[in-house]
């Protein structure tokens, strides 16, 4: 049975099942490999997208309940959003294999937010986990994206 | 691995770790009976061009510095591009880092003997390599300009990858003078730039040349690898360490759209699929029924209690367990007058827990056997693949991807995963490429844990307050097991940070022992290895006697420092607290102080407990690590460093019962979140030494700091971690 998902505004025929998580079909079927498979029960974030705006864990949502929803990628932020730009400024990312998750959620985040306060950072990225402990860096280039001022911390030799 | 690989052994060269490794070595080339180097080497002619095996330059000038080292995190790539890029004084813009293919002759580390990371020593171990590739290439572009000019060389300059003569106002590329570069003769010493003449080196422009992949979601893991005609395998695995597949019924599983195919393979049942959910959905249909008549049972209360025990001098050990000491001084048999002090300290088995799980993808057969993953250890992962395969190890072709993380886990004497993964590709056959994918449930309950661990100690102090006499004891698992060779004498990685230890050389009687018990859990390095429990206990202690004593902790650490003349843990600690000046108000305050893997690192951290929770505000961080070459990436090492230890700290816990794990993803093996992570401040002792590691010395300062910071505020000591009890 073919479903019809809106992934980064194109339409895409999909083949699998109705309860196979959206995470596996962005990957193994649409060739979207930004997205990351990390824990499988929306406990990590790593596979976080935007379903009409709002962050999902992409693991844990089948998409049988997607359809007619606009679904957003990492991909679908072009490599020069505000965020990706502050985010290579900053060297946030160690590792790596967190980061898309976590654009994503601050990306949420600053589309209803554009001016969010440390609590705010907190509430909305607590569910990306990185393990590298990148967290400082992330919430730097998130202020610094949201004109917050630069608030980087670098080596003072 | 993170290896115990310092800064001393690089120089003299040979290093136990290298000997461990090097027997491996040896039995693959009693294999095939010729020289390890040759067997390794992937294919027989070394092409590497004109400028060798670590620099590439195009037609247009653009410069590519080859990596022996993966990237999974640490910053090594920018750290040993800016290396070559200094000397070569190229276009640091223009400067790309790419991934070097297996091969032990060309590419091995030059602490280990073999080619491999870990240990906190790529930078460390290619330094020197590196800056004579860059100068050594430097000077063919100076030669060529020289003879293409007829202008003495000594005349000639090079500045972000232009070569010039001021005089004549001559200038050209690397890209216009690549082809009468390549054919000058590299000089046989090329002459290093002296470090007070480096312009990249040390500054903050030496960052990260993967940032905008891995901000837009193309940089390449494992677990992107898509092939042609690709199948994703999931496996089965025993539920407790030691069980076997009795049988196993894959009716159902087979009947799961998309499953391919569904075998045994030494680990378990391998589910092979057409796609990841597929072979999910596979294995969640599969029926195993397991063999557990051999398997292990323990719990990690008992072998805590065992572990207590037996440090205590009571219970019976284990056979063929004996005491091994790893540091003794004086006589320790003649009572010594004085206050005593004794404490004894708990930690849990820990999951590396990298964000990535473990995956390989394998292609065996039709004349293929190549590896694409996060190698940590290529020529293991060569040699142990060879056996499966029966090849030479040198005919293993390994892709290096980025990894999402390792932390020790990735670099395994059995290769576990990537064999895994090789056992189920040679049953496809056919070359047909096999991902293999762990789930988060696999990678946290498939073991290779940081070792359950006991440490005991009993210090008699003089009148003063400082020990006289210390005696320690420390029960934990040899990180040493399956090691092709046995460990002679003690397994380093067990006590290294108790060994060593200022403290134990500032104490004239020493008597410090540890037991290995044998216990089929598999355990590895995780990031800082020993020292993960060692510099806790020695941190913790030292607080404890300080505050014993009615002393100031700074100043009880400095007069043993003083002692033992450990100049660099002074330098760090007092810039350390002169960076962070008063103690913010509401906040209470510990320092702790520890050098691992040739860097020594002090940390100031500003805690207060909420709910009775520790809760991290600021810690100010001083590292002293040689010359800095990427402060920014020092800075994040720290960073990051800090966070893991203090997820550690704070949450982490394995824990066995009748052998099974308990924990098996993040909602009930707990880590550091983002609100949860302190602001860290780092600050970078100015030195002139030769660069040693950043990746893991940060890590297991922290949660002796928070400890202090805790028994300053409450005055209660902390005698097990984690800290928050689940």
């Amino acid at each position: 049975m073919a479903t019809t998902l809106d992934i980064n505004g194109k339409s895409v025929a999909v083949s699998a099942t109705s309860e196979t998580p959206l995470l596996w079909v962005l990957r193994d079927e649409a060739g979207l490999t930004g997205s990351k498979f990390g824990c499988g029960i929306g406990q990590c974030g790593a596979c976080t997208v935007l379903a009409d705006g709002t962050p999902i864990r992409s693991c844990s949502v089948p998409i049988a309940s997607l359809a007619g929803v606009k679904i957003a990628t990492i991909e679908s932020l072009g490599g020069a959003h505000a965020l990706q730009q502050a985010w290579v400024k900053h060297d946030v990312p160690q590792c790596g294999y967190c980061q898309s998750g976590q654009l994503m959620s601050a990306a949420a985040l600053l589309a209803s937010n554009p001016k969010p306060t440390d609590a705010d950072i907190d509430a909305a990225m607590d569910g990306n986990i990185c393990r590298c402990g990148a967290y400082q860096r992330i919430r730097a280039a998130i202020k610094d994206a949201a004109g917050l001022g630069d608030a980087s911390e670098t080596a003072k030799a | 691995m993170n290896a115990p690989v310092n800064s001393k052994d690089l120089k003299t060269g040979s290093t136990r770790r290298e000997l461990v490794v090097g027997a491996t070595l040896v039995g693959g080339a009693l294999l095939v009976g010729c020289g390890p180097g040759d067997i390794l080497a992937v294919g027989a002619k070394a092409d590497f061009g004109a400028f060798g095996p670590f620099i590439k330059i195009a037609a247009d000038g653009a410069v590519t510095v080859i990596s022996k080292h993966i990237e999974f995190g640490q910053g090594n790539h920018a750290g040993l591009a800016a290396i070559v890029a200094e000397e070569l004084d190229a276009d640091w813009s223009k400067v790309t880092v790419e991934q070097a293919a297996a091969n032990a002759k060309v590419y091995a580390n030059l602490g280990m003997g073999v080619q491999g990371t870990g240990g906190s020593t790529a930078i460390a171990n290619s330094w020197m390599q590196l800056r004579k590739a860059g100068a050594s290439a430097r000077a063919m572009f100076v030669d060529a300009a020289a003879a293409k000019w007829s202008l003495p060389a000594a005349e000639i300059t090079v500045k972000d990858g232009v070569v010039s003569h001021a005089k004549s106002g001559k200038s050209a590329g690397f890209g216009d003078l690549l082809a009468d570069a390549a054919i000058m003769k590299p000089p046989e010493t090329p002459t290093l730039k002296d470090p007070k003449a480096f312009t990249l080196i040390g500054t903050d422009r030496v960052r990260r040349k993967d940032s905008q992949a891995k901000s837009d979601g193309t940089a390449r893991f494992t677990q992107d690898v898509q092939l042609p005609n690709m199948l994703t395998a999931m496996v089965a695995h025993a539920p407790r360490f030691g069980a076997t597949v009795a049988s196993f019924d894959a009716t159902e599983a087979r009947k799961v759209p998309g499953v391919v195919d569904v075998f045994q393979i030494p680990t378990g049942v391998a589910v092979v699929a057409d796609n990841t959910y597929a072979a999910k959905a596979g294995r969640e249909a599969l029926k195993v029924t397991w063999d557990e008549s051999k398997c292990q049972k323990h719990s990690s209360d008992k072998l805590t209690a065992d572990y207590t025990q037996w440090a205590a001098g009571k219970g019976t050990l284990p056979e063929k367990t004996p005491w091994q000491a790893f540091e003794t001084r004086g006589d320790a048999t003649k009572p010594t007058e004085g206050q005593i002090f004794e404490a004894a300290y708990d930690f849990p088995f820990l999951a590396h827990a990298t964000m990535e799980p473990m995956n390989c993808v394998a292609e065996i057969g039709g004349g293929k056997n190549k590896l694409t993953f996060g190698s940590q250890i290529p020529t293991v992962d060569q040699l142990n693949t060879a056996k499966i395969v029966m090849t030479l190890p040198g005919k293993v072709e390994i892709e290096t991807l980025f990894a999402g993380g390792s932390f020790g886990r990735r670099g395994n004497f059995q290769s576990d995963y990537a064999v895994e993964c090789v056992h189920i590709a040679k049953k496809v056959g056919g070359g047909r490429p096999v991902k293999l994918v762990w789930t988060r449930e696999d990678d946290m309950t498939a073991g290779y844990f940081r070792p359950l661990t006991h440490h005991r100690v009993k210090i008699v102090t003089d009148k003063d307050g400082y020990p006289v006499s210390w005696t320690h004891r420390v029960v934990t698992q040899t990180l040493m097991k399956g090691s092709p060779m046995p460990t002679k004498g003690v397994d380093e990685t067990t006590v290294e940070g108790t060994k060593g230890s200022p403290y134990l050389k500032a104490t004239p009687v020493v008597d410090a022992q540890v037991l290995l018990p044998d216990l089929d859990v598999p355990v590895l390095w995780w990031r800082s290895v020993g020292a993960t429990h060692t510099a806790f206990v020695m941190e913790h202690t030292i607080d404890q006697l300080a505050r014993k004593a009615g002393k100031d902790p700074v100043a009880y650490r400095m007069a043993m420092y003083e002692k033992a003349g450990a100049t660099r843990h002074m330098a760090v600690l007092k810039l350390a607290l002169e960076k962070a000046g008063p103690v913010t108000p509401g906040w209470s305050r510990g320092v702790a102080v520890h050098e691992s893997f040739g860097t020594a690192v002090a940390q100031v951290a500003e805690v207060k407990l909420v709910d009775g929770v520790p809760k991290v505000g600021r810690v100010v961080a001083a590292v002293d690590c040689g010359i800095a070459i990427a402060p920014n990436q020092i800075a994040a090492q720290m960073e990051g460093g800090i966070c893991y230890g203090l997820s550690a700290g704070l949450f982490g816990r394995v824990s066995l019962k009748d052998g099974a794990v308990e924990q098996t993803n993040f909602d009930t093996y707990r880590v550091l979140r983002n609100s949860e992570a302190p602001h860290v401040e780092t600050h970078i002792l100015p030195s002139g030494n030769a660069p040693t590691g950043v990746g893991e010395p940060g890590v297991p300062v922290i949660a002796p700091a928070v400890a202090n910071a805790i028994l300053a505020l409450n005055g209660q000591a902390t005698n097990s971690l984690p800290m928050v009890k689940a």
